[in-house]
């Protein structure tokens, strides 16, 4: 395939041009991924995994390694910034000190660039990049494997509560022809940690006479320590012309505890990974998400919680509100080991569409290797309740309102759940915005 | 004026005809008890007045105010004061109690010219008609009707009526399902309410409801007409007769038109 091999020859000029920047370790992981990414290659439609969505966006455009990692001023920035939290900042895949603005930290929080870390700490750095997130059989993160180069890394050394929340804004700057790049984030939050991380995509829009397409294909790696406790939001608003190919990786140890909010509206194309293994007694872990598309937009997101150890309990909310010809994928495999007695999980999918041609496949799973446990699921897919309109209508407000208010009532219980404010602003203004009448929903809830 | 006049209601759900020459004026003032068995058309009237699409008005006319309140959408009749305290109050998760009813409030305001009312004119008002319906006041906060008992569900409909202030309220089977306490705070309700210019419809299953709410006319409704009007003695008598008299007078005459025809 012309897409395969074209990232391969560009993995060897950026080999080169990397030099030996990184841990040894580093430098080998590296190549074994893009020679397993030559093996494997993007998948076909027959992949089990990624039957519903198209990757012809992707294999059929040409992408370049960016060249700029700057081309906008604080003002772009701005709207992402959120008040009392510290803030990161990367571009184009390369962190950006001159953008961060790291306030106090306890002693012992590293904070910063990954690259930078990998030369100050390499001895964390090797540990965990690469530990949880297998590149072995998914392309989009050996892709980020090979050309893992920079990111944002957060550590929170053992019984540190670092207060304020950690605001990492990764930001896509078109360039001319389009551009490909893979952050990689590291947060890792030592026994009876704690620390909260907003991690916002998003596009700095620009008029250089390009088509605005990049990639930007993250993995983010999660290490939860005994008893630490980690809430983690994710904000999806990129460009329409943004593709979006995302492995969210958990790793937690026992009496954890780790939330995951994974808020999604932007990009053309966006494919999300949310994998958690809960590797030791008494975890709790919680993934929830909405995401909202419309026009042509397509998300798929995949699920995986494995429940290794006993004494688990994991609750999995994922709401999708679809319009247009939106296309959504829901898969979620909740996989108990033989070991994992007395496990907890529970998943639910709920879909509201919109319109005649919005479309979503919803597959939730269940693999039970144990006898002791207790597991559901549900799926739901469907319109608007119009017996609840109609009493909404009867009350004196107008259909298009009544349908915004229910469809913002859709989504409140995911809103409701989430714990920074700025972020539950910001996803609450989006809906006043995007939701016809929003006038009215404003004054409503 | 007259405030709803209803001539010769035909109306149908897919293939069959469940409003069948249904005729009743009511006039500002006054309350009017719609009897009748299950599946005689009462709820049907209920909801074509309030507008639900599903049904098919194949002929007949309404007016309200002397305007033709077919044409009109659900939201514009609740607007110009037409109100239905549901049967089965719904459930709307995720849409505060208080919120909704100053949206809908807000909405019906404007459409009468009149300024909105900010939050806290609104709450001041809101918590003086709490009073009447002897209403808890964490329902308030609480999502429409979400959780609610059978009786905190009537109740909270009266509560809606007593707010959005109508000028003809349709209570469909209100009373059923309360017990004795609920039903005398929903009928002190109706009962406050009752003024010169506002008119009800009260739809029951029940005489023992008007022992509450003194109606001025009573209809029985019979396979979707109303075929016996009376005074508040005309439920009494229902209720001691039952319906089988008006229903075999009603086959007779059925009957009698068909071998005439």
């Amino acid at each position: 395939m012309e897409a395969v091999e074209h990232l391969k020859d560009q993995y060897e000029q950026f080999a080169r041009d990397l030099g030996s920047a990184w841990p040894t370790g580093l430098t080998e992981r590296r190549r074994q991924a893009i020679d397993r990414f030559g093996e494997i290659g993007f998948p076909s439609r027959r992949a089990e995994q990624w039957r519903f969505i198209n990757l012809n966006r992707i294999t059929q455009t040409s992408f370049r390694l960016p060249q700029s990692f700057n081309g906008f001023g604080a003002p772009d920035l701005e709207k992402y910034s959120y008040e009392g939290c510290h803030q990161m900042v990367v571009v184009n895949g390369r962190y950006s000190a001159e953008h961060s603005r790291i306030g106090e930290l306890p002693e012992g929080v590293i904070v910063g660039s990954l690259a930078a870390a990998a030369e100050q700490h390499p001895e964390l750095v090797e540990r965990y990049v690469g530990r949880f997130a297998k590149f072995e059989n998914h392309p989009f993160v050996a892709l980020n494997t090979a050309f893992l180069r920079d990111g944002a890394f957060i550590y929170v050394p053992k019984g540190i509560h670092v207060e304020q929340p950690i605001n990492l804004i990764c930001l896509g700057v078109p360039e001319a022809e389009p551009v490909a790049f893979y952050p990689r984030n590291l947060i890792v939050a030592e026994e009876s940690a704690q620390v909260t991380v907003v991690e916002q995509y998003a596009t700095i829009e620009s008029d250089n006479g390009g088509s605005g397409v990049y990639l930007t294909s993250p993995v983010t790696e999660v290490e939860a320590g005994a008893n630490s406790t980690i809430d983690h939001y994710k904000l999806q608003r990129e460009s329409i012309d943004a593709i979006h190919m995302a492995t969210f990786q958990i790793h937690q140890q026992r009496d954890s505890n780790v939330s995951s909010h994974s808020i999604s509206w932007g990009g053309g194309l966006v494919r999300n990974d949310v994998n958690a293994v809960l590797d030791g007694e008494g975890c709790e872990s919680t993934l929830n998400g909405l995401y909202m598309v419309e026009g042509e937009q397509q998300i798929d997101n995949h699920m995986r919680m494995d429940h290794a150890m006993p004494n688990c309990n994991s609750h999995e909310l994922y709401k999708g509100i679809l319009e247009g010809k939106a296309r959504a994928v829901f898969n979620g495999l909740i996989h108990v080991h033989p070991d994992a007695q007395k496990t907890d999980a529970k998943q639910t999918n709920r879909n509201l569409l919109l319109s005649k041609e919005a479309l979503c496949n919803s597959h939730p799973q269940l693999e039970i290797f144990a006898d002791d446990v207790k597991c559901t699921h549900g799926s739901t897919t469907g319109h608007l309740d119009a017996l609840a309109v109609f009493y909404l209508r009867s009350r004196g407000i107008g259909e298009e309102a009544a349908r915004s208010l229910l469809t913002y009532a859709f989504a409140a219980d995911i809103v409701e759940r989430i714990k920074v404010d700025a972020v539950r602003n910001e996803l609450v203004e989006f809906l006043f915005r995007r939701l016809p009448k929003g006038d009215v929903v404003r004054q409503a809830v | 004026m007259t405030m709803l006049e209803i001539k010769d209601l035909h109306v149908r759900v897919e293939d069959k005809e469940i409003l069948k020459g249904l005729s009743l004026t009511i006039n500002p003032g006054e309350v009017h008890a719609v009897m009748g068995p299950n599946g005689s058309g009462k709820s049907t009237l209920a909801q074509v007045l309030a507008g639900k699409d599903e049904y098919e008005i194949t002929s007949g006319e309404i007016r309200y105010k002397g305007e033709d309140l077919i044409e009109q959408a659900p939201e514009e009749r609740a607007r110009e004061g037409l109100f239905l305290a549901f049967q089965y109050p719904v459930e709307i998760p995720g849409v505060s109690n208080v919120y909704f009813l100053k949206a809908a409030l807000n909405a019906i305001r404007k459409h009468r010219g009149l300024e909105e009312m900010d939050a806290m004119d609104f709450l001041t008002y809101v918590r003086e008609k709490m009073k009447m319906v002897q209403m808890d006041e964490t329902l308030l906060q609480r999502p429409v009707n979400e959780g609610f008992s059978g009786g905190e569900k009537k109740r909270n409909e009266i509560f809606h009526l007593s707010v959005l202030d109508p000028t003809l309220a349709v209570l469909d089977e209100t009373d059923s399902g309360l017990d004795i306490d609920a039903l005398k705070i929903v009928s002190d309700g109706v009962n406050s309410l009752r003024s010169p210019e506002r008119a009800f419809i009260v739809i029951t299953h029940y005489q023992r409801l008007l022992n509450y709410i003194e109606p001025d006319r009573v209809h029985a409704m019979v396979d979707g007409r109303i075929v016996e009007s009376g005074g508040k003695e005309l439920a009494l008598k229902l209720e001691d007769k039952g319906y089988a008299w008006l229903e075999e007078r009603v086959a007779a005459a059925d009957a009698a038109a068909a071998s005439g025809a």
